[in-house]
């Protein structure tokens, strides 16, 4: 590349050259292959770095969990079998897990799948490879800083995964951290806060980009109520992780002062540790962090579960073949929700008695803000009414989220009233209920638009009985490690045992739930495998598909596939609705926005793309 | 194709693409200083006694920075309107000017946390001199940020002018809003740090 784009007065998109563009060249002309592939300026090959980097994030997860389950399931002393002798003495003597080792794993599980696998993979994934596709832009409003902000995020998965290995191991005190606990912890406590910070500098980075580039780069005649669901999700959310995850970073500054500099905003005056009285000028409040946190991790659901959402209502009025149920009413409800997702934090709060005038109002907004979340729900459950459906994978896992994601949010009700939450918030029911959310919830929407977008991305179509045997495999053994949780939950059982609670008279009678829980957690894991052979397989030998397999009609399909630098072969020009499926006396089931009306209606007036 | 609006403004929107940009991460800024400032509220609140602000720092000194701060914000403008001006020669006095300011404010800092220091007062020793220290270190950060940037289109940023004068500009404005919120942020640590 010869100038800097930067210095050309322009940015160029010369200097953004993509996978297929450096293919179809045979040689990467003016581009090495490290801008090409590893240090890219495209969207969609970040996209696709974050999605596969969040996938692996994923799965490295899980095999956490599949430790901790194997401990769950055998606690009075049984070796890990497979990986049982790779762990050190210090983790795991003899392959048996130690209980600093539990928390370590339960700690990291939280953060990798949260912070390292879903967001990344909804936000940082579909989000920067579909969105600019969806609104006719060449690429995000700043694509620099959307290559630093994959790199920076990556920096943070490194900083997670290394703090492994420094002495006492990775963080312990939960993936909430909660103070005082996180601020005597070990090491691995400093290395997850450089971490966060990290992570918080790269969403803060992908966030401004995004919000950016819908509101500026949307194609002529793409009016905001003419956005696909998915583009509306993926706003809101930008909102919610550019204004939360600030405070957090804030808690976390106090918390490395409070572990680096001796300072005390988190530690109160007085604390006893260990049988000695702690040497601190004390003063601080521990429920500072606590407010601090959920200030950040309340929203920081809603940017787990909108993404889901928005991938999930596109896949479903392609796969219906009509138009979504109430799409308006739909847009409303997620800005609507994401105000409220700010004021409903605390209530996870209920448990540190922080008196009933807060708990009150906390209980209020709660209540409220599922009414913009069952609206959301209801609208895509009546989008199937009436729809001659078509069951391939995507939609598979699309319908599927649904009655999953109504169980997660309907136990989250009594969640949401502190009578209820109080027996229930240190019990398995929680782990439940939020797992109904995120795991076959907001993960099976990600799948959904992993087999969706395929094509788009490749030029090809996955394997449909390779996708059938991952879909069902994992919608049994989801269910089948989830569903006694709220068993557990209501005998009972706390939470973060390292021996699931064996010790105690009301638990013990349940042991046999956590054994089955643990074959469940195997079976899962291996119906993943059919999903990982036909990914990299289909890359190469899927079958070639046109550029809209799907007779979608929103604009990515309209672009070749895959898309080459620019997106676009011409400048898109928007003419209607982005799920306009099955109009009366149209020729084909779907009339993609690009279509010109040719009933006579002139198109609606638009802001000329400057060109 | 090109990526739009980066020079000019989009009719419906009335801005460019990097200027939505700054106005957003302010925001977050906001909500990042907004969480600070609350959790001093929050410590001042609960704690039995807490000192007042002028008994334990310099006064006098943090006045003169804050007038040094002010003054910068000041040049910084001057820069941004030289440029509306054409007058790149200006441009370059008033921006250079702007990054010397910012290290009379950082010399200053210094010698307050210096002389501080120099007396065994350390953010361990109570809650006042930790947030005192916690807020004006960031705020420090940001000002290093600040120079930093301004310093580059002092330097070698400002051959753009001789190519793309306009978008040169908008630069120079957008680095301009982040360089008033940090003076901004100055504004609110001083009476709630040295003089409540």
């Amino acid at each position: 590349m010869g100038l800097d784009p930067v210095q050309k007065g322009v940015l160029t998109l010369d200097n953004a050259a993509t996978l297929d563009h450096a293919a179809a060249h045979g040689h990467a002309h003016e581009q090495s292959f490290w801008r090409t592939y590893i240090f890219s300026l495209d969207h969609k090959v970040i996209g696709i770095q974050y999605a596969v980097t969040g996938m692996l994030f994923l799965l490295f997860g899980f095999t956490l969990m599949l430790m901790m389950r194997w401990q769950l399931a055998y606690p009075l002393g049984s070796p890990i079998p497979l990986i049982g002798g790779l762990l050190s003495e210090q983790n795991a003597p003899g392959g048996i897990m130690l209980p600093e080792f539990y928390n370590q794993l339960g700690a990291m599980h939280g953060t990798i799948m949260v912070f390292l696998g879903v967001v990344p993979l909804a936000v940082g994934g579909f989000g920067n490879f579909v969105v600019p596709l969806q609104i006719g832009a060449p690429d995000m409003a700043f694509p620099k800083l959307n290559m630093a902000s994959y790199w920076v995020y990556f920096l943070g998965g490194v900083t997670m995964f290394a703090s492994f290995f420094v002495p006492g191991g990775a963080a312990n005190s939960g993936w909430t951290s909660y103070a005082p606990l996180s601020v005597i912890a070990t090491t691995g406590q400093t290395m997850w806060l450089f971490g966060m910070v990290f992570l918080i500098t790269s969403s803060l980075l992908g966030s401004i980009n995004f919000i950016v580039t819908i509101v500026q780069l949307r194609a002529k005649g793409l009016t905001f109520m003419r956005l696909p669901f998915f583009v509306h999700a993926q706003l809101v959310t930008s909102f919610l992780l550019l204004l939360a995850f600030p405070p957090l970073e804030a808690a976390g500054v106090l918390q490395l002062m409070d572990r680096l500099a001796g300072t005390s905003f988190f530690m109160p005056s007085g604390l006893v540790v260990s049988g000695e009285i702690l040497v601190r000028s004390g003063g601080g409040s521990p429920l500072l962090w606590q407010h601090l946190f959920w200030f950040l991790a309340h929203p920081e659901v809603y940017v787990l579960i909108l993404p889901a959402m928005g991938i999930v209502a596109e896949v479903l009025a392609n796969n219906t073949r009509k138009p979504l149920w109430g799409y308006r009413v739909m847009v409303l409800s997620v800005i609507f929700l994401g105000f409220m997702s700010f004021i409903v934090w605390a209530h996870h709060m209920f448990l540190t008695g922080m008196g009933t005038t807060i708990s009150a109002f906390f209980q209020t907004t709660t209540m409220i803000i599922s009414i913009p979340s069952v609206i959301i729900l209801s609208a895509l459950f009546l989008s199937l009414y009436g729809g001659s459906i078509r069951f391939n994978t995507p939609m598979l896992f699309a319908t599927a989220f649904l009655p999953m994601f109504g169980i997660g949010g309907l136990t989250g009700l009594p969640l949401g009233l502190a009578p209820s939450d109080i027996a229930l918030h240190d019990t398995y029911y929680v782990i439940g209920h939020f797992h109904y959310v995120v795991a076959p919830g907001t993960i099976f929407a990600l799948f959904a638009g992993v087999y969706y977008w395929f094509p788009k991305a490749t030029g090809r179509v996955m394997n449909e009985t390779l996708g059938k045997i991952h879909f069902w495999g994992s919608m049994v053994f989801m269910n089948v490690i989830f569903m006694p949780m709220f068993v557990q939950g209501l005998v009972g059982i706390n939470r973060r045992l390292w021996d699931g609670g064996v010790q105690y008279a009301h638990a013990a009678p349940w042991q046999g739930l956590n054994v089955m829980q643990l074959y469940g957690a195997a079976a899962l894991f291996l119906f993943q495998i059919p999903f990982i052979i036909n990914f990299f397989m289909s890359i190469r030998s899927g079958k070639p598909v046109s550029d809209n397999p799907w007779d979608a009609t929103t604009l990515e399909w309209s672009a070749p596939s895959p898309p080459p630098h620019g997106n676009f072969t011409t400048v898109p020009t928007v003419y209607r609705g982005p799920y306009e499926y099955s109009v009366p006396g149209a020729s084909k089931d779907f009339s993609p926005q690009t279509e010109p009306d040719t009933g006579g209606g002139a198109p609606e007036p638009a802001p000329a793309h400057a060109h | 194709m090109d990526i739009p609006y980066v020079v000019e403004a989009r009719p419906d929107t009335g801005l460019n693409n990097a200027k939505l940009g700054i106005w957003l991460f302010l925001a977050s800024e906001v909500m990042l200083f907004g969480a600070l400032f609350s959790s001093y509220v929050l410590l001042r609140v609960a704690a039995p006694e807490w000192p007042h602000g002028y008994e334990i720092l310099h006064v006098p000194v943090a006045t003169f920075n804050t007038a040094v701060l002010i003054t910068s914000s000041i040049t910084m403008v001057m820069a941004f309107a030289s440029l509306k001006m054409k007058d790149f020669a200006q441009y370059k006095k008033f921006i250079g000017a702007t990054v010397l300011l910012g290290f009379v404010f950082l010399g200053v800092k210094g010698y307050e946390y210096g002389d501080k220091f120099l007396h065994h007062e350390y953010p361990s020793e109570s809650t006042f001199l930790a947030i005192y220290f916690t807020l004006t270190g960031l705020h420090m950060l940001h000002v290093i940020g600040g120079m930093i940037v301004n310093g580059y289109f002092w330097g070698p940023g400002s051959k753009l002018w001789h190519t793309a004068p306009e978008q040169f500009t908008n630069r120079i404005e957008v680095s301009g809003l982040y360089w008033h919120f940090v003076d901004l942020v100055w504004i609110f640590l001083f009476p709630v740090l040295y003089l409540l």
